[in-house]
C-alpha cells in the first residue's frame, strides 16, 4: 500500500531487543550476526542439538555483552538454520522464521497468556479437580477460548449454585488474563490426565 | 415421606444420556420417573428408580458424577386441581419448591419436590395431612 519493502527482522528484550537477526536483500532468512552471538539449535526435550534444517529450540550465547551476558540463553523461540550459503554473499547463517514457542504460551486477541496463569486460578476453587484444557477457537473470525474445567466427585446438584461457580471461574480468570473464556464444567475423568505430556491447551484457530 | 433420587450431572455431548442410561440397564434398574432441564452445557439428570442406592455406587463407579438426595413424594388423586391445591398449602409456609416434577404411578398421581427447607416442609405434610409416598412403596408398586 506504501511502496515499501519490509523486511524481517529478529530480536528479543533479553538480547538488546530487536535487530538479533535480519533479512537481506535476498529475504530467504535472517542472516544473525555470528560475530556477536554464539548460535545453537537444540531439541527442546532432550537439549541436544539438532541438524542444521530441522527445526527446534533457539540458543544464544552473547560474547560481547559485559554487564549482562547471557550464556546458552533459551529463547524458547522455534525456529531452524537454513543449510547452505546466501547468494547475497554474507556468510553469517541464516535462521528461518519464528516457527512458534517451545513454551506454550498463547497469544490471544493479541493478549499473551500463559497456561500456568489459567491453572493457578482453577486450583484455588475446592469444586474443581486438577485437571483442565483449554480450547482456542475461530468464532466469528474472532479468537475465542474456552476451558473445560472437572468437579471433584463431590456433587451439588443445584442448577443455581453451578451456574454461580461457572461464573465465579470465569470472572477470575478473565480479571487474570483479560479475556473472557467460556468456562464449562465437566464430569472428573473425561479430560486428559495431568501425568505425563497431558495436552492442556487445543488450538484450533484459523491460521491466516 | 421422602423417596431417593439420583442425581446426575450431565454434559451436553452426544452419548453422555445413553451412558447413564445403559449402566442402569446393565443392572437391570428400572426407572420410575425422570427430568432433565435444558442449560447450555450441562444439565442435571434427576431420576427415581428401583434400588437407588445400587444404582448410586453402580454409576459411581462408572465415574458418573452423581449423588443421591432425599425428595418428598407426595400422592395425589388423578383429578384437575390437586396439584395447585397441594402447592398453595406450601406456599402459604413460605416454603419456597427449588424444582418439581410429577408422574403417574397406577391411577394416582405423584409429585416430586425439594424444598429450601425440608424439616419445614416435612411439618407442613404431617399437619395438612397429604398423602406421601416411601421408597417401599415404589418398589411395591414395581
Amino acid at each position: 500500500m506504501l511502496g515499501v519493502k519490509a523486511y524481517n527482522s529478529f530480536g528479543m528484550s533479553e538480547m538488546c531487543g530487536p535487530g538479533v537477526a535480519f533479512e537481506c536483500p535476498e529475504q530467504n532468512g535472517m542472516h544473525i550476526w555470528e560475530d556477536y552471538y554464539i548460535v545453537e539449535i537444540v531439541n527442546p526435550d532432550t537439549l541436544e542439538p539438532v541438524p542444521d534444517g530441522e527445526v527446534g529450540e533457539l540458543v544464544l550465547t552473547t560474547l560481547k555483552r559485559e554487564a549482562m551476558p547471557l550464556l546458552r540463553y533459551r529463547t524458547r523461540d522455534l525456529t531452524r538454520i537454513l543449510p547452505g550459503e546466501c547468494p547475497c554473499g554474507r556468510h553469517h547463517l541464516r535462521l528461518d522464521r519464528m516457527k512458534g514457542r517451545s513454551d506454550d504460551m498463547i497469544i490471544l486477541k493479541g493478549v499473551n497468556i500463559f497456561p500456568i496463569q489459567i491453572e493457578t486460578i482453577l486450583m484455588q476453587f475446592q469444586e474443581l479437580a486438577s485437571d483442565y484444557l483449554i480450547t482456542l477457537e475461530t468464532v466469528d473470525d474472532n479468537d475465542a477460548m474456552t476451558v473445560d474445567v472437572e468437579m471433584k466427585d463431590l456433587f451439588i446438584d443445584d442448577y443455581a449454585k453451578l451456574q454461580a461457580l461457572t461464573r465465579e471461574i470465569t470472572r477470575q480468570l478473565r480479571d487474570e488474563i483479560l479475556i473472557t473464556p467460556r468456562v464449562r464444567l465437566v464430569p472428573k475423568n473425561t479430560l486428559p490426565k495431568s501425568e505425563g505430556k497431558a495436552v492442556r491447551v487445543v488450538d484450533t484457530r484459523k491460521k491466516y | 415421606m421422602t423417596v431417593h433420587q439420583l442425581s446426575v450431572f450431565i454434559e451436553n455431548k452426544s452419548g453422555a444420556l445413553v451412558r447413564v442410561l445403559r449402566l442402569l440397564k446393565q443392572e437391570n434398574i428400572q426407572l420410575i420417573a425422570s427430568t432433565i432441564a435444558d442449560t447450555a452445557d450441562f444439565g442435571i439428570f434427576r431420576i427415581i428408580c428401583s434400588e437407588p442406592e445400587k444404582a448410586c455406587n453402580v454409576l459411581k463407579e462408572a465415574g458418573v458424577a452423581v449423588s443421591l438426595c432425599e425428595v418428598f413424594a407426595v400422592e395425589l388423586d388423578d383429578r384437575p386441581g390437586q396439584a395447585a391445591d397441594a402447592i398453595a398449602i406450601f406456599a402459604s409456609e413460605g416454603i419456597s419448591i427449588s424444582y418439581l416434577y410429577s408422574f403417574l404411578l397406577n391411577g394416582k398421581g405423584v409429585l416430586i419436590f425439594r424444598t429450601d427447607n425440608a424439616e419445614k416442609a416435612a411439618e407442613v405434610i404431617a399437619s395438612n395431612g397429604l398423602s406421601v409416598i416411601e421408597e417401599k412403596d415404589l418398589s411395591r408398586l414395581l
